[in-house]
Formats: C-alpha cells, structure tokens, sequence
C-alpha cells in the first residue's frame, strides 16, 4: 500500500515549480511567443478539450504507441526467447543484432516515413525499431542468468526441455523482461513523437510541430504536458503489472533495475 | 506442461520397493583450457536395497559430481551406474532428489513446490495433492501449504525439499549435503527427522555428507571419498541400533566409529 505522503510531497514540488514559473514569467516579462504562463498553458490545453480536437491527437499517438510497443514487445519476446535457447540461431543472428542496436533508431524516421507513407503505419514500425532491442536484450539476459541450480533440481525430476523454460527459465527471467518493458515503453512514446514531428497527419507530436510553426507556445507546452502525463500512466501501468506478477522479488529491486 | 490426464493412477498406491544401485568403475575427466582435470576415479560401490549410505569426503573431491551422474544430470567418462539391474542413462523417475540448496520455485506456493515432480510428468495434480500434503504434515509443515518460499525459514524450506523428493516415493533417494547450509541446531533437528522419515519406509539412500557425525548417526555404512581424483578409500559399517536417538551421540562406539573415520582427513 503506497502511503499518500509518497504522493503528497512530489505535488508540493510540482506546485513549487509551477508557482516559481509564473512568478519569473509575470516578474521578468517573458513574451508570451518565449515561455507562455502556467495558466496560459492551462487554457490552451482546456480550449482543446473543449472543442474536442485535442483528442484526436491524443488518441493517434497513444493508438501508434500501444501498437508499435505491442509488436515490438512481443517479437522481442519470440526472438529472445529463441536466441537463449538455440546456439545455432545465437551464432548467426546475434552479431547482426548487436549491430543494428548500435544505430539510433530514429535516425531511420525520415525512411521508415517515405517507405511506409506518412500515416499510423509509419510510426507503428518506428515504435516496434525502437522499443525491440532494449526486451530483446533483457529477454535473453534474463533467461540466460537463471539459477543452473534450479534447472538441475527439475531436470532431476524428469522435467523436459520445454518444462524447463516454460516453467523455470521463463518465471526466472519476469523480472529482466519487466525491467526491459519499462524501458521499452518510454522508447517507445518518443518513437512515436519523432515519427510525429518529421511528418504526420495527426498527434501530439505533430501538434506540437505545428504550433511550433504558428508560435503558438501554450499549445507546444499543452502538448508536453499531455506526453508527459500519457509517459507517466504507461510507466506506471507496467510497474504495477511487474509488482503484481513477479511478487515474488522484493519490490525494491524491481524497479531499478536495467540490464541495457 | 500440465493437464494431461492420461496419467490419474500413475500416483503409486503402494510404496515402491527400494532399489539396489550400482556403481561400476566411474571416471569423470573434464577438460579445460589449462588440460584436463580428473574428479573421479574408478569409483565402485554398492548400495543394498533399503540402506543408507553416506558418502563422506573433503569439499572438491567430486562427490557432487558423483551425485549428479547417479542422479542422471551430467554423463560419466568411464564407467556405469545401475539402477536394480538397469543402467542409468538419464534422470529417473524412480529416484528422489534433495539438494544442498533448497532449489524451490519462488513463484509457486510451498505445495506447488512439494508437487513439481508430478507436474513435470504431466500427473494430475489434483490426485497427487492428497500424497503432498501427507508429506509436508510429515515434514510438519502441513500449515505452510500456501505460503510462498521466502516467507520461509532455511531450515523450513529444506523441508519442503525432502517433501518434494518424496512425492513421487522413489526407490532411491539422493541427497547432496542437504543440511549444510543450516544453523547447527536446526540441522540437528532435521537429521533427526531424516532419520524418522527413512525408518517409515527404509528407501535406499545415498547421502552425500561433509560432517563425520552426521554420517555416522545417520547411516548403515560410511564410504570415504579421497581428495581429488575422487575414491572410495574406506567401507566402513556402522553397527549402532537403531532408532538412534541423541543419547547415540555419547555412546563409545559413536565416538570410536567417529575417530576412525577422521584420521582419514587429518593427513
């Protein structure tokens, strides 16, 4: 049970932050063409929930990321799972794995946008580059630092190959595979947003692109201010599934762990 | 995998009588970068059906190695093992397992541990829960079906593990310094209890052992393990009555049967 003190005291510094904010901009009188105010922000926002079309952006950008972040997931899943268990596989794709990780995935937006056209397809298929490498990588870690001891204590209860991984490699290994999710997910919302800004036809990142265009601040802002709550929701969402299915590592350990 | 119902009497009604082993000639050479290492040589024995037999050696002299080709896990070099006649090829469903670490899944409740080795052949384990229970009230941890491992002590998870070697009542039963890790009182308790649990039913045992005492009270006969390459360099029968108790401990003969086998490892 999460104590609310845990919630309290970020809102606090939150609150500080935002009221310091206004100040400075209402003290120094920063044009609003700079750094709009809080409240303007605010208004932008709630001015695009009331003519409803700030749901449409909010919506492809969330629909391009839960599906890229699916498909990239369960690939990463399938390939890592693979790649631990056949040395064949291992020696021939691996080296070419580890080399396509070393590019930064987004430096391929502008062809993914011309190979697959400028709507959802094209920011789905950034997503599944992004997100993949860091579960894929945590896959195969994972399920290669199972405990051999474990292995060995169902091997000698006749346990198969396949009892094996399903039913040890793949529990030892939640934990890795959760941390790589975690990972995964917040790749994968930036994914989306460069998709976006190169060129869209709808979401936030491309709302934010074009109010860049018309200077208009408060909706470049608004638009942060919706990626970094729909970042914060998703984060959350995978910490409570990893809390939830692998109750049994110590909580604390969970969340910081990364292998990439 | 799980579900497969084919199997609903293969949970054994009648206890399984226990097995006579074999060991005929072992060798096990490894190789390494630096050569080869040589762990066990031409190691023969014989364990009589429904006796215990510790197996007692310094740390490094092969003697898990041992444990592991007789449990099936890792092939000799040279030599063979037989099982009632049969030669051992793999692991086996007619033996049992406990290892020096408890080895439980965490993710599955102290019942779901004591149950894997149903599970891993697809038994159903709605019949076989009925035996798992009978052995975690024998091991008396009969309250601690639900619970998970970590909300366990050492010594009580040592005793699921027993449990879990006893489910499927194999004819031989292997353990590989199962108390070693536990506080002395708690591992006195439990060698007790093992001694209880083994006269219930005087399965063959092969129990691996770096502690003289705990071989002698617990066993029919001691063989010695020289250090590496592993041999057997002592047989030696233990003639004390049974049940043996803690008073056994101050008895002459313990004392004797106890020095005896020292002066193997005070070279």
């Amino acid at each position: 049970m999460r104590r609310l003190t845990d919630l309290l005291y970020p809102a606090i510094t939150l609150l500080v932050v935002i009221v310091a904010w206004h100040v400075l901009v209402v003290q120094l009188e920063v044009p609003a063409y700079i750094l709009p105010t809080p409240y303007s922000v605010a208004q932008a926002l709630y001015a695009g929930f009331a003519d409803g079309t700030i749901w449409r952006h909010i919506g492809y950008t969330v629909w391009a990321t839960a599906i890229g972040f699916f498909i990239g997931s369960v690939l990463a899943l399938i390939l890592g799972a693979l790649l631990a268990e056949s040395a064949v596989f291992e020696q021939f794709v691996y080296p070419l794995l580890v080399g396509i990780q070393a590019i930064p995935k987004v430096a391929l937006a502008p062809l993914i946008l011309v190979w697959f056209g400028f709507g959802i397809a094209s920011k789905v298929v950034l997503v599944v580059l992004i997100c993949f490498f860091p579960l894929f990588v945590n896959t195969i870690v994972g399920i290669k630092r199972v405990d051999p001891d474990l292995i060995d204590a169902s091997r000698a209860f006749y346990a198969s190959r396949w009892y094996v991984f399903r039913y040890v490699k793949i529990p030892s290994a939640a934990g890795d595979i959760f941390a790589g999710l975690q990972i995964g997910i917040s790749l994968a919302l930036i994914g989306t947003v460069v998709g976006e800004l190169v060129s869209s036809e709808a979401g936030l990142g491309y709302l934010i692109g074009a109010s860049a265009v018309n200077l208009n601040i408060s909706m470049m802002f608004a638009g942060v201010v919706l990626l970094a709550v729909i970042g914060v929701a998703a984060t959350q969402l995978i910490r409570w599934l990893h809390r939830r299915i692998v109750f049994w590592e110590s909580s604390g350990a969970s969340d910081s762990r990364t292998v990439v | 995998m799980v579900g497969s119902s084919e199997r609903l009497d293969a949970v054994p009604r009648q206890l399984a009588s226990p097995a006579g082993l074999a060991l005929r000639d072992l060798g096990v050479v490894y190789r390494t970068r630096s050569g080869t290492i040589e762990a066990l040589r031409d190691v023969t024995f014989d364990i009589r059906p429904g006796e215990f037999v510790s197996l007692l050696g310094p740390s490094g002299c092969g003697k898990s190695t041992l444990l592991k080709i007789v449990a099936g896990l890792i092939a000799a070099s040279s030599g063979a093992v037989r099982l009632d006649g049969r030669e051992v090829h793999g692991p086996s469903e007619q033996i049992g397992v406990a290892f020096q670490k408890p080895t439980l899944f965490p993710w599955r409740t102290v019942l779901g541990n004591v149950l894997m080795p149903a599970d891993t052949l697809g038994w159903d384990l709605k019949r076989a829960e009925g035996r798992a229970r009978e052995l975690l009230a024998l091991v008396g941890l009969d309250a601690f079906a639900g619970n998970y491992p970590n909300e366990l002590s050492g010594g009580m998870q040592q005793r699921v593990g027993l449990a879990r070697m006893l489910l499927r009542d194999p004819a031989l039963l292997l353990m590989d310094e199962p108390f070693a890790a536990l506080d002395a009182m708690t591992r006195e308790a439990l060698t007790l209890e093992l001694q209880r649990i083994w006269m219930k039913d005087r399965k063959s045992v092969l129990f691996i052992t770096h502690s003289i005492q705990e071989a002698v009270f617990l066993s029919d006969r001691v063989l010695v393990m020289s250090a590496r390459p592993g041999r057997i360099i002592e047989d030696f029968v233990i003639d004390l009555p049974r049940p043996r108790s803690l008073d056994t401990m101050t008895m002459p003969e313990f004392s004797d049967a106890c020095r005896l086998l020292r002066r193997h490892f005070l070279e």
